[in-house]
């Protein structure tokens, strides 16, 4: 089973991320499910009719536009990282988050490394599938890598020139 | 200049820590070699032809005589005794081994400096005018807003991972020596009707593969406002901007694509939910970082124009370097001094770690303490007495630092090219140096004029071809170095790019293709008429019918 890094801690993985492919009729109605975004745009009413949980996720290209007026029926969205020097994602994140006022849980999956964790997290991430052939508890040291940042962001509302002492 | 609180500090010694690893990461096997990559690009440490190249950030181009002296140190210990300074004001370093390099990011830490964000996918250096602060046609300063739009973009976690590079440049002057209109994103300070500060923003300029002149999407943006309307054209295009091409992938092109009033409108969209938010800036910000750019302790002088004028009839070529190499300054009896870094036979922009020791003495003596590095790859000395110039001129010529040919021909701006970088397709600095020694005659060069002469190893344009009223560029054909010449472009206020001429020429050629095109201009200009204003009257047929005669 894998283990994901969520709110700073590593905890083992309950949810299924299914690959774009998938059709309606092959999902389980128990297990909690993170489906690909053209699986809710086809059977939004009936996915959020069974009893697991429910979650999506969008490729790098999909836009989140396509999902805000749905972010209730969402325990979980994630976004994907076809590449870690990929960033569109962290415009996403920063969106749902400070815009569109999502609360629940928003995982960075797919070429998730260490070294981008920091900026992600202030982007609004909360919840990292990293890479499986990276070690989460070595991961877990990018959090403390900056003691100051600069510019306001999900995380912090308040650019640095407002808190200045 | 601006100096430091614990809040910088923190973020650059964290910064030195945070490299320190990921380099051991990457040594130990941790890190591939691909994971490493961007890493260390964001920190201006490429991989070059036959070693690594750090490049060290000196935000708009400002140093501190403290800061010159670390290069030198850094330089003699770590390099082969010489730096290079950069088209982005910044400073090179050619032969630094890629374990040593933590220690020298801890060591610069150490004078306020690091290398964050020099190169890579990222916000790069924010440049400016060279002369800012003491230019005559200045309407602001634009060093404090240069800091602001620094602190700004320094780790900004949204924008980390852009589809290519991006770069700022802010212009306060009448005159525009910071070429705006040639970067992702240009600011030239206005003011409106009621007297309040705003910004003319452009957007899409850039070189590289595909030159474009910038597009105005913002006559009037006021100053409060500056960061949440960057903030705004950043995420529309860090969403938007293609990633599929990385030579579509600038800015320049999702302008282009879009056309500018809808990339405008795409940007207005954005902006409309954040404007007035907390990124909008406040009086005491600005304030703050501005205290840090007051005047210097001027004294009360009066211009010397006698006693130069005097000088100059008794010292002929005193005469000759005070006519190129300085620059008028806003303070009576006071004059800013460049530093020519292209005298003949050096590569351009290269200095030696015994001349940075040299210029960081002659700056505390002569000049508070600081000096500039211009993109035109030399470095100034902005604020000297008048009365001091002779006795400068003295010691500028003991250096090697007083080749009067600053706006020259030879005063060539060039990239490192095919003798250490590996994207080049062509050698750069034996060209410069070529037509450098064929242009021998201060006399001939003087009669000439204004002219700049721009050479790029490769079309990623770091020499800025396009912008050269001559530009050279590096082609390669079927293995062999070969150079295409342009004509006509400028990165002033009137920006324009360059035409091309035609077939390219070997090495062995340029100089005498350099002549003739000269030549053209001396024989067809009316007085007064500098090489640009020839070009642009003309046109490029003269030019190509002389240079191509030969060949037919």
């Amino acid at each position: 089973m894998q283990r994901i890094i969520k709110n700073g801690q590593i905890v083992d993985e309950s949810w299924h991320v299914l690959p774009k492919e998938t059709t309606f009729e092959e999902l389980s109605n128990c297990d909690d499910l993170i489906v690909p975004l053209s699986l809710w745009l086809e059977h939004g009413r009936a996915l959020k009719a069974r009893d697991g949980g429910l979650g999506v996720w969008l490729d790098a290209e999909e836009e989140i536009e396509s999902i805000v007026d749905s972010l209730d029926d969402f325990q979980v969205i994630a976004l994907n990282f076809p590449a870690f020097t990929d960033g569109r994602h962290s415009s996403s994140a920063y969106l749902l988050r400070t815009r569109y006022g999502f609360q629940g849980e928003l995982r960075a999956i797919g070429d998730v490394l260490r070294d981008q964790l920091w900026a992600l997290k202030r982007c609004g991430f909360d919840a990292f599938a990293l890479r499986e052939d990276k070690d989460p508890e070595d991961a877990l040291k990018a959090f403390e890598e900056f003691s100051e940042v600069y510019q306001a962001s999900s995380d912090q509302p308040v650019p640095l020139f407002r808190r200045r002492a | 200049m601006y100096v430091y609180d614990q809040y910088d500090q923190q973020i650059v010694e964290d910064r030195v820590k945070q490299f320190r690893d990921q380099t051991r990461r990457y040594l130990s096997g941790e890190l591939s070699g691909e994971e490493f990559r961007p890493l260390r690009l964001q920190n201006g440490l490429y991989i070059q032809r036959f070693a690594p190249m750090l490049r060290i950030a000196v935000p708009y181009g400002l140093l501190s005589s403290t800061q010159v002296r670390k290069l030198a140190k850094i330089a003699r210990d770590y390099d082969k005794g010489y730096a290079h300074i950069s088209t982005r004001q910044n400073v090179q370093f050619n032969w630094p081994e890629l374990e040593d390099v933590p220690e020298i990011l801890a060591e610069l830490a150490t004078v306020q400096m690091h290398a964050i964000q020099t190169s890579g996918n990222c916000i790069r250096n924010t440049t400016t005018d060279q002369f800012a602060g003491v230019a005559k046609d200045e309407l602001i300063d634009p060093r404090p807003w240069c800091e602001i739009i620094r602190q700004w973009s320094t780790f900004h976690p949204e924008f980390s991972h852009l589809p290519r590079k991006f770069k700022i440049a802010v212009n306060g002057a009448a005159g525009d020596r910071a070429a705006i209109e040639v970067h992702d994103i240009g600011l030239e300070a206005v003011k409106n009707k009621a007297g309040e500060l705003g910004f003319r923003v452009a957007v899409g300029g850039g070189l590289g593969r595909t030159p474009i002149v910038g597009s105005f999407i913002n006559e009037f943006l006021p100053w409060q406002h500056l960061l949440s309307y960057l903030d705004a054209i950043l995420r529309v295009y860090n969403r938007y901007g293609r990633r599929d091409n990385k030579y579509k992938a600038r800015i320049k092109i999702l302008v282009k694509a879009l056309t500018p009033q809808v990339f405008a409108e795409r940007v207005n969209a954005e902006w409309a939910h954040l404007k007035d938010g907390p990124t909008t800036l406040t009086d005491d910000e600005v304030a703050r970082v501005a205290a840090h750019f007051v005047d210097p302790a001027y004294k009360a002088l009066q211009d010397q124009d006698a006693l130069l004028a005097t000088l100059d009839s008794e010292h002929p070529g005193f005469a000759r370097w005070r006519e190129r190499n300085t620059f008028a300054h806003k303070k009576p009896g006071y004059v800013a001094v460049t530093l020519s870094l292209k005298p003949t036979g050096v590569a351009p922009g290269d200095v030696t770690d015994k001349q940075l020791d040299a210029i960081a003495e002659l700056a505390d003596r002569y000049s508070f303490g600081e000096v500039r590095n211009s993109h035109n790859q030399n470095i100034i000395l902005a604020d000297v007495e008048q009365e001091q110039l002779f006795t400068l001129w003295g010691e500028l010529r003991e250096q090697g630092f007083a080749t009067p040919n600053v706006g020259l021909l030879t005063d060539i701006i060039c990239c490192p090219g095919g003798d250490f970088c590996s994207l080049a397709n062509a050698k750069s600095i034996p060209v410069a140096e070529a037509i450098q020694r064929r242009f021998d005659n201060l006399d001939y060069l003087f009669d000439i004029g204004d002219i700049d002469l721009n050479i790029s190893g490769c079309m990623n344009a770091c020499g800025h071809h396009h912008v050269g009223h001559i530009g050279i560029l590096g082609v390669d054909k079927k293995g062999q170095e070969f150079y295409q010449v342009s004509l006509g472009g400028s990165a002033g206020r009137d920006a324009s790019l360059a035409q091309i001429l035609g077939p390219s020429f070997a090495q062995d050629d340029m100089p005498d293709v350099i002549d003739k095109i000269v030549n053209v201009y001396v024989e067809q200009r009316t007085e007064e008429e500098s090489f640009i204003d020839t070009f642009r009257r003309i046109g490029v047929a003269p030019f190509k019918e002389r240079v191509y005669a030969a060949n037919h």
